[in-house]
């Protein structure tokens, strides 16, 4: 589907732009093809590997990064469109000999087999705990008008964007709980 | 990927000025929806007019009591906003019941009133389908229909509308503000989709090229008394099997006002007038409820694999209003 005689064309100015955006806190500047999506920007472009390409239709989360913060998909963003913003990918939680204490609570709790998911895990989590600390119901909050607790169903539900083929999910969901409770 | 020119307009006039010069230009908001389409083959623009950094972000509160939300609020923004919570919790829980939390992060209001049906044969360059391809034919209709439409749909299109918070505005009588190349234009949300009828490729009644800037919300103290109730597949990160959004206003028993519309049914978001008028004025039971949905789905014509859409719809209107009225 998406290959074919398209994917051929040669690229002139007017298809590819110049894209100046933050990456894990360092200004990075790259001209690309106006289809490049943000994960592909980083990953063949940036050298940074760690958001990973699973479905690349936005449908398995491990593509997951924070763009100025948030967590967002990036095989479904354009890089083109996030120039001058920030994204942090699972390179920057931390810095390059620390974990952080998500992907801490990963390793004690065995949350991942294969790993393949768990650039976008992290960044997910990541994003998630900002959203409950700033008070945002979801779909199993009972009462919309007070911050929610952060029980199991709710970090389940929060964090039904990331698939794991795997099935770590249980271990996902407490090695979560233990840094939201730490934090 | 067919190859694209990418304009970041500086504003309203000149995002719409651009769509109107540019026949195959489309507009890009969270792009949860059309870039998908677009690594599908399904849409092709060769220009996109990326409409997300246009001042049209913010929630306000209006001296009517309404509420008026710009097109590019974020879903997760919305949902999270404290007004839309306490007065118009149908509104927070139809949100809240969509995609994932990245994907809420990205998509825009404007932008989730104006996604494409998720019927598979659609996203499917190989198959007929008269949405993409107009005079192609409809390989739903006697297909896997087991998601497409058991209202309203004719002979040349079964698909649904797959948004959930559509259904919600249809629910509270929302305004949608367009800009339209000869200026601004408000559009009841009754009468800004269309029937499928023999131009599904026709998906609502505004000329191509129109930009959604704003919904408005009229004030409707009983909204208070509301929510949404989806039934997926699987418990989330998923399509609506069926839904319902429901605002329920009761004086004693008595029903005073009530308003309804359902998804999953049709090719637009679902108001269902026939079960309002079957309940108001009636001192409410989950009977009547269950009977209100029957006169409403009196007319459904379910296709091969979705009939069960019509029981599954009659229950979450009754469990719907009946945790309404006892709240």
């Amino acid at each position: 589907m998406q290959g074919g005689p398209e994917n051929t064309t040669t690229i002139d100015e007017r298809h590819s732009s110049r894209v100046t955006f933050e990456v894990n806190g360092a200004s990075r500047e790259v001209t690309l093809d106006n289809r490049t999506t943000v994960l592909d920007a980083l990953r063949e472009h940036l050298d940074l590997t760690g958001a990973k390409k699973g479905c690349d239709h936005g449908q398995c989360g491990s593509c997951t990064v924070l763009l100025d913060g948030r967590r967002v998909k990036s095989c479904l963003i354009f890089a083109v469109t996030v120039d001058g913003r920030s994204v942090v990918t699972v390179e920057g939680l931390a810095g390059p000999d620390e974990l952080s204490p998500l992907q801490a609570a990963f390793i004690a709790h065995d949350a991942f087999q294969c790993g393949y998911c768990t650039p976008g895990q992290l960044c997910s989590a990541r994003g998630m705990l900002d959203e409950v600390s700033q008070g945002w119901p979801s779909a199993v909050t009972d009462d919309l008008n007070t911050s929610a607790e952060l029980t199991d169903a709710e970090i389940r539900e929060r964090m039904a964007g990331n698939l794991c083929r795997c099935a770590a999910y249980p271990h996902i969901v407490a090695a979560v709980r233990e840094t939201a409770a730490s934090s | 990927m067919k190859a694209f020119r990418y304009h970041r307009p500086a504003n309203v006039a000149e995002a719409v000025a651009v769509l109107a010069a540019e026949p195959q230009a489309a507009y890009l908001g969270g792009g949860t929806n059309l870039v998908d389409l677009m690594k599908l083959g399904v849409q092709r623009p060769d220009v996109l007019v990326d409409v997300t950094r246009l001042p049209l972000d913010t929630v306000e509160e209006l001296p009517d009591g309404g509420l008026r939300i710009g097109a590019t609020v974020r879903n997760s923004d919305l949902a999270a906003h404290p007004v839309v919570r306490r007065a118009y919790p149908v509104l927070a829980r139809a949100l809240l019941a969509a995609a994932s939390g990245q994907l809420r992060n990205m998509a825009t209001t404007g932008g989730n009133l104006l996604q494409r049906t998720r019927c598979v044969y659609f996203q499917d360059t190989g198959k007929a389908c008269n949405k993409r391809e107009p005079g192609s034919g409809c390989a739903a209709l006697h297909g896997q229909n087991r998601d497409l439409a058991v209202l309203d749909w004719s002979e040349q299109c079964v698909a649904t509308h797959p948004s959930d918070l559509a259904v919600a505005l249809a629910a509270l009588d929302t305004v949608v503000e367009v800009h339209e190349a000869d200026g601004p234009r408000d559009i009841p949300i009754a009468e800004f989709y269309r029937s499928p009828g023999t131009h599904p490729e026709r998906e609502t009644t505004v000329a191509r090229g129109a930009l959604i800037t704003a919904v408005r919300l009229p004030p409707l103290p009983a909204a208070r008394r509301s929510t949404y109730l989806k039934v997926r597949d699987r418990a989330s990160f998923a399509f609506a099997a069926g839904s319902v959004a429901a605002v329920l206003d009761l004086d004693g028993d008595v029903v005073r006002d009530v308003r309804l519309a359902y998804g999953a049914v049709a090719h637009r978001p679902w108001r269902a007038y026939r079960a309002e008028e079957a309940l108001r004025g009636r001192p409410f039971s989950p009977e009547l409820a269950a009977r209100a949905a029957d006169a409403e789905l009196a007319e459904a014509r379910p296709l091969r694999h979705n009939g069960f859409k019509l029981p599954l719809t009659r229950a979450i209107t009754v469990r719907a209003l009946t945790e309404l009225a006892s709240s």
